[in-house]
This record gives structure tokens, C-alpha cells and sequence, in this order.
């Protein structure tokens, strides 16, 4: 098992620099180049000449794929033009909130997700059954962004019940530990329940269908028949087997999780990395979009390795060689 | 059970004649059964018959300009009446023969079995039909024009019958705007699928087809490309370009063919190894012959499933590029767009995001049921 996980290392090392590969391409497959914004007639040329030798533009495309490779890899991101920082920092700041708020996320969707599975698995065909199969579909299909809005005008507008911004309240530091906790869950809740809700739907109809296979298992009807609880039967011997497969969702569900965290931190102002490439567009700072792209990327790569890994330590019975 | 079935078909062929049928498209289905479906061709029949009356002068007017939205929607409006009369008059003339004929049995009418069994999908696919009616007569559907601004007199308005989704901020007729965005948001996601299915099968039958280094490189460029979160790396090309609707299908098309190519590839791989491939290649046709002829035909069944359901995904990632001010540029009302709108006045015109996201959901959930029912048609194992 050892060899598979530093197999699997090894293989998400190309991954990153092909990565990193497409990334470059993509900047130089742009008309013009990143000083093209200050193509007005107010600035003097030989200004912008001097920027192109700075950013290193006036050198081959070999030797400026070799640089941007090494630095990118050296972690250092270049500057900002729009934030005035370099970008690094800028991710320090960003990649904390943006992992906070998908974690709950995960969360979400896991818990309620296979909750609802088993609770639909359990009571098939029944009316509970098919009014959470309506409403697994209807979540599902549901753009995050305005169910968002919606919860945002419903629970906090109108009711008052969260607020509406921020990762946690202006007048934070003032809070004591406890209050401090409190007040991010509070800000979390909306956020990470509109991250999480499509994916959970997602999860409950896995859950529910692998559930349902594993009951009809001969073992199950062993354990029914040496007359175990059903409650016993289903978390201790059918969840554990028909959860095996619900860990691979894991993986594939990230790339989904990322796309919406940058929907739903534009709603809530979460001052997290979806929000800052938002604004780095519309600033046209290439630096800071690039590098986002990337640690979200990277992020993918670690998320599909970690799923891998899990994987493989919650089903023994696979052996890889 | 069998002969109770021989009697209905034998008890309604007699009536299938009644020239009464031919009055009303719908009907016959009603009578003979066949409720669900002619309640949908009603519903359709309905919806076609009262566009033409209530947009006969608005019709005429813009056949006379040369419009070419009016064109296209009054050449619909005419197509579908004449193709439901044209369906009642072939029953009238020509009665299907009593004789139940069985075991004429193709892959795809077993196929078509399966998926008239299947209650959901048949929802979803009226639903698509529906919405891409409204899509083409939107001309006559829509009540306003939907970039029409109306400052002084109509802004914030509420839903009324005169404005069944209300107005926003510039007075713009928020349902028109619906109707009009369903176009927008339909076909971008109708030919953004068309680019990537088409570009996806290709390269996957190819990688499994030739392997070797091509399968490598081809496969690792979708392990690289699937690592992006498609709307992350949606949104950095999108940077890079000035945003337009042309841009924004290829961008859409270029991102989205990477999960296809993984199912050919993998069908390919396995045909190669049949004996009809050995056939043809025995007979000594060229490979690409082969591959276009006889291997990519057999892989149909994935590809017209992650089709339908690749729709609905676009249709999400356009809602969420527009909602972002990255899609389809205002005024062009697109649904993200309008949501967008909504935004900046959700608390005192709740009615501008809630309509569109509405209309998403139903369009989403459609192209889903669908796709989920064409799936359980098209796989045999998941047939009872």
C-alpha cells in the first residue's frame, strides 16, 4: 500500500507541471500581452518597453516558460497591478476563508447527504422516499448562486436571522474565544449550506442507490437472520460497505465544489479566493488570476490524491500493484 | 392481461376513424389511452392556437418588415400546427392496422419502450419540447420588447397580469425578458454541447482506437484539464479575451469534452476487440473508415446521455458566467443576467432573480430527467 500511495504522489507531480504548462500557453495564446491595458496614448512607449523587459516579455518563449515553471514552482506569483501586493500574500489571506467555507461545505454535503440516503433507502417507494427524490433532483439542478440570493433575501433580509457578509462581524477581535467561534459559524451557515446543498442532493442519491444494492447482499440477510437490530444491521454492517463507493464522490465532486465556492463567496462577500479572481478579472490582473487558477488547480490534484488514498485505506479488500 | 390489451386496441381502431379526431389533434390520444400525450399535444394545440390569435397583427407587421425572429417564429407557429393536423389526417386516411405487430425488434425500439415506461422522463422531454417552442416564438410569446426601457413610468413594478414576473430597474418587462433569455441561454447551451460532444468523441474514439503514445497524450491532457474547476478555468480564458457570445460557446465547447472523451475512449477500447472490427479489417477498409463507420456509431448510446445531461450543466455555467457579468453582455437578456439585475435589487424587487432562477431550475431539471431516463433506456442491464 505504501508503494500505491508514493505511486500515486509521483503521479500527480506531471499533473501540476502540465498544469502549470496549459496555464502559460493560455497567457501567451491572448491577444497581446499583460501590458496591453496601458496601451493608451498618454503613456510614453518607452515606459511600457521598460515594463516588457521587467516582466521578462522581450526574452524567447522557451527561455520565459523556464522562468515562469521555476518561479511558479518556487512559489513566488509575481506582483499584483491591481491590488498593489504581491500575490502571494494576497493567496495567504484568500486560500484560508476559501478553505474554511468548502470544508463546511463537505461537511454538508456528506452529513445531510447521506442521512437523507439512508432515510430514502430505508423507506423505499414510500411517500418520504419520493418527496426527498423530488427534492434531491430539484436541488440538484438548482443554480447555487441564486438559491444563494434566495436564503440571502429570506433569511437574512427579511428575517434577520444571518447576516448577510463577511467571514466573520467587524467588531470580531472584540469577542471572546467562544463568541469569536460562534460568530464564524454564523457567518458560515448560509454560505456553506448553498455550497453544499447541490452536492448533498448528489450524495443522497448514490447513497441511496448503493445502500440498496448492498441490502439485497447475502450478508445482510445473515445478520438480519441471527437477529441483529435493524438498526445494527444497517450502521454497523450495510452503511460501512455501501459508504466505500460514496468516498469516491469525494474526489470527483471538488472541481464542482471550487466552480461554486466562486458563485457563492461573490454573494456573500467571503473574502476568499473565488471573490479575489472575480475582481482580478475585471481588473484584467493576469498575475493574480493565473495564480489563482492554479492553487485552485493544485487544490483538485491534493483533493483526488487524498480521495485515492482514503480509498484505498477504507477498502482493504483492493489491493493495488 | 394480453387479450384484455387486443380488446382496447380493437375497440378504439373503429373510433379511430371518426372524422371528429382530425377537428381536434389530441383527442384521438385521449380516447384511445394515450392520455398523457394527448393531453400534451392539447396543451400544445392550446398554446400554439391562442399565439395565433392573439399575435396575428404583430405577425403581419413584422412579415412585412422582414424580421427575421418573426419569420423564424411564424415559420414554428405554422410547422407545429401543420405537423399535429398532419399526424390526425395520415390517422384518418391511413388507420394504423389493427394487428398488433410484435417482435419487429431493433436495439432502438426496445430503447423506445424502455423510455415511454419511464413517467419522469417523459415529463422532462415534454418540458424541453415546451421550452423550445417559447424559444422560438418568443416574438409573439413575449408581451414586451424585452430591452424596451420605460423610466418615468413602470420601474419596480410587481407581478400583475400586466407584468406576470414585474419590471425592473429600467422599467424592462421582467417575463419578457425570460422568454427572450431562454433563447440565449438554450441555444448557447444546445451549441456549446454540440462543440464538445462532437470534439470530445472524436479525440477519445481516436485515443482509444490508435493508443499507444496518442491515448497517452490525449489522456493526460484530460487528467490535466479536469483538474481545472470548469468555471475557474472558464473564467481565466474569458479574462483574457473580450467577452462576446461567440467567445463565450467556444470557450464553453473547449472546457466541456473532457468527461466525454473518457466514455468513448473507453467504449472504443473495448469494440476494437470484436469481431466485426476484425471483419472490416479483414475486408481491408481504411481505419478511419472503420472507426467513423462501425466503431463511433456503436459508443452512440453514452454519447447522446452525457449530451442531455451536458445541457443542463452548460445551461448552470452560462447562468453562473452571465450572473457573474462574464457571459452574455447586457442588454442581451440571458438568465444569469437577469439574476445579476435582481441582485442589486433583491430586497425591494425580489421578483427580477427569483423568476429567472426559476426558469433555470425548470430547465436544468428537465434536461436531468431526461437525460437519467435515456440512460436507464439505453443501458440493458438496467432493463426489467
Amino acid at each position: 500500500m505504501t508503494a500505491y500511495v508514493i505511486r500515486r504522489v509521483l503521479h500527480a507531480i506531471p499533473l501540476l507541471l502540465g498544469i502549470l504548462t496549459i496555464l502559460f500557453f493560455l497567457v501567451h495564446l491572448a491577444p497581446g500581452d499583460p501590458t496591453a491595458i496601458y496601451f493608451n496614448p498618454d503613456v510614453d512607449p518607452e515606459a511600457i518597453e521598460l515594463m516588457r523587459e521587467n516582466l521578462g516579455l522581450d526574452q524567447p518563449l522557451h527561455v520565459q516558460y523556464f522562468k515562469w515553471m521555476t518561479s511558479f514552482l518556487k512559489g513566488d506569483f509575481g506582483y499584483s497591478f491591481g491590488l498593489h501586493r504581491p500575490v502571494i500574500d494576497v493567496i495567504k489571506d484568500s486560500f484560508k476563508n476559501t478553505a474554511v467555507l468548502s470544508l463546511a461545505a463537505i461537511v454538508v454535503i456528506f452529513v445531510i447527504g447521506v442521512l437523507v440516503g439512508i432515510v430514502s433507502a430505508m423507506r423505499q417507494y414510500s411517500f418520504t422516499d419520493n418527496v426527498l427524490t423530488f427534492l434531491a433532483f430539484f436541488f440538484y439542478s438548482m443554480p447555487s448562486f441564486w438559491f444563494g440570493l434566495m436564503l440571502l433575501l429570506i433569511f437574512s433580509y427579511k428575517l434577520g436571522l444571518f447576516p448577510a457578509s463577511l467571514a466573520a462581524s467587524l467588531d470580531y477581535e472584540s469577542f471572546s474565544w467562544s463568541g469569536k467561534i460562534a460568530n464564524r459559524l454564523h457567518h458560515l451557515a448560509l454560505p456553506a449550506l448553498t455550497l453544499g446543498l447541490g452536492g448533498a442532493a448528489g450524495v443522497a442519491r448514490y447513497t441511496r442507490g448503493s445502500l440498496l444494492e448492498v441490502i439485497r447482499q447475502d450478508y445482510i440477510r445473515t445478520a438480519r437472520s441471527k437477529g441483529l437490530s435493524e438498526r445494527t444491521v444497517i450502521f454497523k454492517h450495510a452503511l460501512r460497505n455501501a459508504l466505500i463507493t460514496v468516498v469516491t464522490l469525494f474526489g470527483l465532486y471538488l472541481p464542482f465544489l471550487f466552480s461554486g465556492a466562486v458563485l457563492v463567496e461573490t454573494i456573500f462577500s467571503w473574502p476568499g479566493m473565488g471573490r479575489v479572481i472575480v475582481t482580478a478579472i475585471f481588473q484584467r490582473d493576469y498575475p493574480l488570476i493565473m495564480a489563482n487558477t492554479f492553487v485552485f488547480a493544485g487544490a483538485v490534484v491534493l483533493g483526488n490524491l487524498l480521495a485515492d488514498i482514503i480509498y484505498c485505506f477504507v477498502d482493504p479488500r483492493i489491493r493495488y500493484d | 392481461m394480453a387479450s384484455g390489451s387486443a380488446m382496447t386496441i380493437e375497440g378504439s381502431a373503429r373510433s379511430r376513424t371518426s372524422p371528429a379526431f382530425v377537428l381536434i389533434p389530441g383527442l384521438r390520444d385521449l380516447v384511445t389511452g394515450r392520455r398523457p400525450l394527448g393531453l400534451f399535444t392539447l396543451a400544445v394545440l392550446i398554446l400554439l392556437l391562442s399565439v395565433l390569435v392573439f399575435s396575428a397583427d404583430e405577425m403581419a407587421e413584422g412579415l412585412g418588415s422582414g424580421d427575421v425572429g418573426i419569420w423564424v417564429a411564424t415559420v414554428t407557429l405554422f410547422g407545429s400546427l401543420a405537423f399535429l393536423w398532419g399526424r390526425e389526417i395520415r390517422a384518418f386516411v391511413r388507420p394504423t392496422p389493427v394487428v398488433v405487430k410484435h417482435e419487429q425488434v431493433s436495439p432502438w425500439s426496445i430503447t423506445i419502450q424502455q423510455f415511454k415506461k419511464n413517467r419522469m422522463a417523459l415529463i422532462g422531454l415534454s418540458c424541453m419540447i415546451l421550452l423550445y417552442l417559447v424559444t422560438l416564438l418568443a416574438p409573439f410569446i413575449a408581451p414586451f420588447d424585452p430591452t424596451e426601457q420605460d423610466l418615468a413610468g413602470r420601474r419596480h413594478l410587481g407581478p400583475s397580469l400586466e407584468h406576470p414576473m414585474g419590471t425592473d430597474k429600467f422599467g424592462r418587462d421582467v417575463f419578457s425578458r425570460v422568454v427572450y433569455g431562454a433563447r440565449i441561454s438554450l441555444t448557447i447551451g444546445f451549441v456549446a454541447v454540440g462543440i464538445s460532444v462532437t470534439l470530445g468523441s472524436l479525440l477519445g474514439a481516436v485515443a482509444g482506437y490508435v493508443g499507444g503514445k496518442t491515448d497517452n497524450v490525449i489522456m493526460r491532457l484530460v487528467d490535466m484539464l479536469l483538474s481545472f474547476p470548469r468555471l475557474v478555468l472558464v473564467l481565466a480564458v474569458v479574462a483574457l479575451f473580450t467577452p462576446s457570445i461567440f467567445l463565450l460557446v467556444a470557450v464553453l465547447g473547449a472546457t466541456g469534452w473532457m468527461g466525454t472523451s473518457r466514455i468513448v475512449r473507453g467504449q472504443v477500447l473495448a469494440l476494437r476487440e470484436q469481431e466485426f472490427v476484425q471483419a472490416v479489417k479483414a475486408l481491408g477498409l481504411k481505419d478511419r473508415r472503420i472507426l467513423l463507420r462501425h466503431v463511433l456509431p456503436n459508443t452512440l448510446a453514452p454519447i447522446i446521455v452525457a449530451a442531455t445531461l451536458g445541457i443542463g450543466n452548460t445551461i448552470l455555467l452560462e447562468a453562473g458566467l452571465s450572473f457573474l457579468g462574464l457571459g452574455v453582455q447586457p442588454p442581451t437578456p440571458s438568465w444569469g443576467n437577469i439574476i445579476n439585475d435582481g441582485r442589486e435589487a433583491l430586497l425591494n424587487a425580489w421578483w427580477i432573480a427569483t423568476f429567472p432562477g426559476l426558469a433555470i431550475v425548470l430547465t436544468v431539471v428537465s434536461f436531468n430527467l431526461l437525460g437519467d431516463g435515456l440512460r436507464d433506456a439505453l443501458d440493458p442491464r438496467l432493463r426489467d
